[in-house]
Protein backbone atom coordinates (compact mmCIF):
# COMPACT_ATOMS: atom_id res chain seq x y z
CA UNK A 1 0.00 0.00 0.00
CA UNK A 2 1.50 3.48 -0.76
CA UNK A 3 2.06 5.97 1.49
CA UNK A 4 0.09 7.85 2.69
CA UNK A 5 -3.65 6.08 2.12
CA UNK A 6 -5.39 8.35 4.52
CA UNK A 7 -6.08 12.00 4.23
CA UNK A 8 -7.18 13.62 7.27
CA UNK A 9 -9.14 16.88 8.41
CA UNK A 10 -9.20 18.06 12.06
CA UNK A 11 -10.97 21.56 12.93
CA UNK A 12 -11.94 22.84 16.13
CA UNK A 13 -14.82 24.07 17.02
CA UNK A 14 -14.97 26.02 20.44
CA UNK A 15 -15.30 23.09 22.43
CA UNK A 16 -15.53 20.63 19.78
CA UNK A 17 -13.46 19.21 17.38
CA UNK A 18 -14.09 17.43 13.92
CA UNK A 19 -12.42 14.73 12.36
CA UNK A 20 -12.56 14.15 8.97
CA UNK A 21 -10.75 11.19 7.34
CA UNK A 22 -10.30 9.90 3.62
CA UNK A 23 -8.94 6.53 3.15
CA UNK A 24 -7.82 4.95 0.10
CA UNK A 25 -8.95 1.60 -0.39
CA UNK A 26 -10.26 -0.92 -2.94
CA UNK A 27 -12.86 -2.34 0.01
CA UNK A 28 -13.40 -5.58 -1.99
CA UNK A 29 -16.25 -7.26 -0.61
CA UNK A 30 -15.46 -11.07 -2.14
CA UNK A 31 -19.24 -11.19 -3.38
CA UNK A 32 -18.09 -9.84 -6.53
CA UNK A 33 -17.17 -11.68 -9.67
CA UNK A 34 -14.47 -11.42 -12.49
CA UNK A 35 -16.14 -10.78 -15.77
CA UNK A 36 -13.92 -12.60 -17.53
CA UNK A 37 -12.95 -16.08 -15.29
CA UNK A 38 -16.48 -16.43 -13.54
CA UNK A 39 -14.26 -16.51 -10.66
CA UNK A 40 -15.07 -14.97 -6.98
CA UNK A 41 -12.72 -12.14 -6.36
CA UNK A 42 -11.42 -12.54 -2.70
CA UNK A 43 -12.92 -9.88 -0.01
CA UNK A 44 -10.10 -7.25 0.97
CA UNK A 45 -11.49 -4.66 3.20
CA UNK A 46 -10.33 -2.80 6.47
CA UNK A 47 -11.84 -4.29 9.47
CA UNK A 48 -10.59 -1.53 11.72
CA UNK A 49 -9.82 2.22 12.13
CA UNK A 50 -8.19 3.82 15.17
CA UNK A 51 -8.26 7.47 15.71
CA UNK A 52 -5.90 8.51 17.91
CA UNK A 53 -5.78 12.70 20.14
CA UNK A 54 -2.76 13.09 21.27
CA UNK A 55 -1.95 9.36 21.93
CA UNK A 56 -4.74 8.36 23.14
CA UNK A 57 -7.49 6.08 21.63
CA UNK A 58 -10.44 8.35 21.53
CA UNK A 59 -12.55 6.41 18.24
CA UNK A 60 -12.66 3.18 17.22
CA UNK A 61 -14.40 1.66 14.03
CA UNK A 62 -15.00 -1.56 13.31
CA UNK A 63 -16.15 -2.06 9.37
CA UNK A 64 -17.92 -5.09 7.62
CA UNK A 65 -17.78 -5.09 3.46
CA UNK A 66 -20.52 -2.91 3.25
CA UNK A 67 -18.39 0.35 3.47
CA UNK A 68 -18.21 1.98 0.40
CA UNK A 69 -14.48 2.04 -1.74
CA UNK A 70 -12.32 5.19 -0.81
CA UNK A 71 -14.00 5.26 2.69
CA UNK A 72 -15.24 8.40 4.13
CA UNK A 73 -15.45 8.77 8.21
CA UNK A 74 -16.26 11.71 10.38
CA UNK A 75 -16.71 12.05 14.47
CA UNK A 76 -16.49 14.48 16.97
CA UNK A 77 -15.00 14.74 20.27
CA UNK A 78 -14.58 17.44 23.22
CA UNK A 79 -11.36 18.15 24.58
CA UNK A 80 -9.38 18.86 21.67
CA UNK A 81 -7.44 22.27 21.18
CA UNK A 82 -5.59 23.56 18.06
CA UNK A 83 -2.06 22.01 17.42
CA UNK A 84 -3.22 18.26 18.88
CA UNK A 85 -2.11 15.49 17.02
CA UNK A 86 -4.52 13.38 15.50
CA UNK A 87 -3.33 10.13 14.20
CA UNK A 88 -5.95 7.63 12.14
CA UNK A 89 -4.74 3.98 11.61
CA UNK A 90 -6.39 0.99 10.14
CA UNK A 91 -5.93 -2.74 9.47
CA UNK A 92 -7.19 -4.87 7.29
CA UNK A 93 -8.55 -7.98 6.74
CA UNK A 94 -4.86 -9.45 5.30
CA UNK A 95 -3.15 -7.45 7.88
CA UNK A 96 -2.13 -4.81 5.76
CA UNK A 97 -1.48 -1.63 7.55
CA UNK A 98 -0.88 2.30 7.33
CA UNK A 99 -1.54 5.15 9.43
CA UNK A 100 -0.96 8.93 9.17
CA UNK A 101 -1.58 12.09 11.73
CA UNK A 102 -2.29 15.74 11.62
CA UNK A 103 -2.61 18.96 13.67
CA UNK A 104 -6.02 20.06 15.14
CA UNK A 105 -6.69 23.30 13.32
CA UNK B 1 21.29 -12.21 -14.18
CA UNK B 2 21.82 -15.89 -12.45
CA UNK B 3 21.75 -13.86 -8.89
CA UNK B 4 18.95 -12.35 -10.14
CA UNK B 5 17.07 -15.13 -11.16
CA UNK B 6 17.53 -16.47 -7.38
CA UNK B 7 16.74 -13.99 -5.31
CA UNK B 8 13.52 -13.63 -7.72
CA UNK B 9 13.17 -17.34 -7.08
CA UNK B 10 13.49 -17.00 -3.47
CA UNK B 11 11.17 -14.31 -2.83
CA UNK B 12 7.99 -16.15 -4.76
CA UNK B 13 8.65 -19.06 -2.36
CA UNK B 14 8.74 -17.11 0.67
CA UNK B 15 5.58 -15.57 -0.77
CA UNK B 16 4.01 -18.70 -1.01
CA UNK B 17 4.40 -20.39 1.89
CA UNK B 18 3.26 -17.03 3.55
CA UNK B 19 0.26 -17.11 1.90
CA UNK B 20 -0.41 -21.03 2.60
CA UNK B 21 0.29 -19.90 6.54
CA UNK B 22 -2.91 -17.58 5.53
CA UNK B 23 -5.01 -19.71 4.10
CA UNK B 24 -4.58 -22.74 6.63
CA UNK B 25 -5.74 -20.28 9.01
CA UNK B 26 -2.92 -20.18 10.82
CA UNK B 27 -2.48 -16.53 10.50
CA UNK B 28 -5.46 -15.09 11.19
CA UNK B 29 -6.27 -11.20 10.95
CA UNK B 30 -8.91 -11.93 13.23
CA UNK B 31 -6.56 -12.56 16.29
CA UNK B 32 -4.94 -9.26 15.88
CA UNK B 33 -8.47 -8.11 15.71
CA UNK B 34 -10.10 -8.78 19.36
CA UNK B 35 -12.44 -6.15 19.21
CA UNK B 36 -14.14 -7.23 15.71
CA UNK B 37 -17.18 -8.53 16.52
CA UNK B 38 -16.78 -11.31 14.00
CA UNK B 39 -20.13 -13.04 14.46
CA UNK B 40 -22.14 -9.93 14.15
CA UNK B 41 -20.57 -9.05 10.57
CA UNK B 42 -21.18 -12.55 9.35
CA UNK B 43 -24.70 -12.82 10.31
CA UNK B 44 -26.84 -12.82 7.15
CA UNK B 45 -30.46 -12.01 8.99
CA UNK B 46 -30.81 -8.49 10.69
CA UNK B 47 -32.24 -10.41 14.03
CA UNK B 48 -28.58 -12.18 14.10
CA UNK B 49 -26.53 -9.48 13.62
CA UNK B 50 -28.23 -7.46 15.94
CA UNK B 51 -28.20 -10.06 18.59
CA UNK B 52 -24.32 -10.38 17.70
CA UNK B 53 -24.16 -6.68 18.91
CA UNK B 54 -25.87 -7.62 22.33
CA UNK B 55 -28.63 -5.39 20.77
CA UNK B 56 -31.06 -8.28 20.22
CA UNK B 57 -34.11 -6.08 22.61
CA UNK B 58 -33.30 -2.70 21.15
CA UNK B 59 -35.99 -0.42 21.56
CA UNK B 60 -37.33 1.85 18.69
CA UNK B 61 -36.39 5.21 19.67
CA UNK B 62 -36.76 9.37 18.30
CA UNK B 63 -33.78 10.40 19.87
CA UNK B 64 -31.64 9.00 16.93
CA UNK B 65 -31.25 10.99 13.62
CA UNK B 66 -30.39 9.32 10.27
CA UNK B 67 -29.21 11.26 7.41
CA UNK B 68 -29.17 9.34 4.16
CA UNK B 69 -30.94 10.36 0.54
CA UNK B 70 -34.39 8.92 -0.20
CA UNK B 71 -33.18 8.13 -3.33
CA UNK B 72 -29.94 6.72 -3.88
CA UNK B 73 -28.58 6.63 -7.32
CA UNK B 74 -25.87 4.36 -6.89
CA UNK B 75 -25.76 2.03 -4.47
CA UNK B 76 -21.40 2.11 -4.51
CA UNK B 77 -21.95 5.26 -2.50
CA UNK B 78 -24.74 6.26 0.12
CA UNK B 79 -23.59 8.94 2.71
CA UNK B 80 -24.79 7.98 5.87
CA UNK B 81 -24.64 10.61 9.35
CA UNK B 82 -26.13 9.08 12.56
CA UNK B 83 -26.49 11.44 14.84
CA UNK B 84 -28.34 11.38 18.79
CA UNK B 85 -28.28 13.46 21.77
CA UNK B 86 -28.09 10.82 24.01
CA UNK B 87 -25.42 10.90 26.71
CA UNK B 88 -22.97 8.14 27.24
CA UNK B 89 -22.91 6.94 23.54
CA UNK B 90 -20.54 3.60 23.42
CA UNK B 91 -21.15 2.51 20.23
CA UNK B 92 -23.34 3.25 16.96
CA UNK B 93 -23.80 0.80 14.34
CA UNK B 94 -25.45 0.84 10.69
CA UNK B 95 -26.98 -1.95 9.30
CA UNK B 96 -28.52 -2.77 6.21
CA UNK B 97 -31.74 -5.12 6.33
CA UNK B 98 -31.79 -6.47 2.62
CA UNK B 99 -27.50 -6.28 1.97
CA UNK B 100 -26.10 -9.93 2.30
CA UNK B 101 -24.38 -9.31 5.15
CA UNK B 102 -26.73 -6.47 7.18
CA UNK B 103 -23.97 -5.33 9.54
CA UNK B 104 -22.25 -2.12 7.65
CA UNK B 105 -19.90 -0.71 10.36
CA UNK B 106 -19.97 -0.53 14.13
CA UNK B 107 -18.32 2.51 15.67
CA UNK B 108 -17.36 2.19 19.26
CA UNK B 109 -17.43 5.84 21.11
CA UNK B 110 -15.18 6.86 23.98
CA UNK B 111 -16.60 9.27 26.56
CA UNK B 112 -15.31 12.24 24.95
CA UNK B 113 -17.19 11.52 21.45
CA UNK B 114 -20.51 13.16 20.61
CA UNK B 115 -23.26 10.69 19.63
CA UNK B 116 -22.20 11.72 15.46
CA UNK B 117 -20.52 9.40 12.98
CA UNK B 118 -20.59 9.86 9.11
CA UNK B 119 -19.61 8.06 6.47
CA UNK B 120 -20.31 6.47 3.57
CA UNK B 121 -21.82 2.52 2.60
CA UNK B 122 -22.85 0.16 -0.05
CA UNK B 123 -26.00 -0.64 -0.47
CA UNK B 124 -27.19 -4.07 -2.60
CA UNK B 125 -30.72 -2.79 -3.17
CA UNK B 126 -33.95 -0.68 -1.91
CA UNK B 127 -33.71 -1.28 1.75
CA UNK B 128 -34.34 -0.07 5.43
CA UNK B 129 -30.99 1.16 6.79
CA UNK B 130 -31.41 0.33 10.61
CA UNK B 131 -28.85 2.65 12.78
CA UNK B 132 -28.39 1.42 16.86
CA UNK B 133 -27.40 3.19 19.34
CA UNK B 134 -26.29 1.64 22.27
CA UNK B 135 -25.54 4.00 25.75
CA UNK B 136 -25.95 3.47 29.28
CA UNK B 137 -25.70 -0.65 29.01
CA UNK B 138 -29.11 0.01 26.55
CA UNK B 139 -29.67 -0.44 23.25
CA UNK B 140 -32.11 1.88 20.96
CA UNK B 141 -32.78 1.94 17.15
CA UNK B 142 -33.99 4.07 14.23
CA UNK B 143 -34.51 3.25 10.55
CA UNK B 144 -35.52 4.46 7.55
CA UNK B 145 -35.93 3.53 3.90
CA UNK B 146 -33.20 4.20 1.37
CA UNK B 147 -34.46 3.18 -2.32
CA UNK B 148 -31.39 2.21 -4.13
CA UNK B 149 -31.93 2.66 -8.24
CA UNK B 150 -28.01 0.80 -8.75
CA UNK B 151 -26.94 -1.98 -6.54
CA UNK B 152 -23.55 -1.54 -5.17
CA UNK B 153 -23.21 -5.68 -3.96
CA UNK B 154 -21.92 -7.81 -6.86
CA UNK B 155 -21.62 -7.13 -10.23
Amino acid sequence: MAKNSIKIKAKNKGEKTEVKALIKHNMETGLRKNKKTGEKIPPHFIQEVKCEHNGSVVFTANWGIAVSKNPYLSFKFTGGNKGDTITVSWVDNKGKTDSNSTKVK
Amino acid sequence: MTMKRRTFLKNTFATGVLGVAVGAGLLKPSDVLAAWPESAFAAKSLEDALSGLNAGSASDSGKIKIKAPDIAENGAVVPITVSTDMSGVEKISVLVEQNPQPLAASFDLTSKCDGFISTRIKMGKTSDVVAVVQAGGKSYKAKKTVKVTIGGCGG
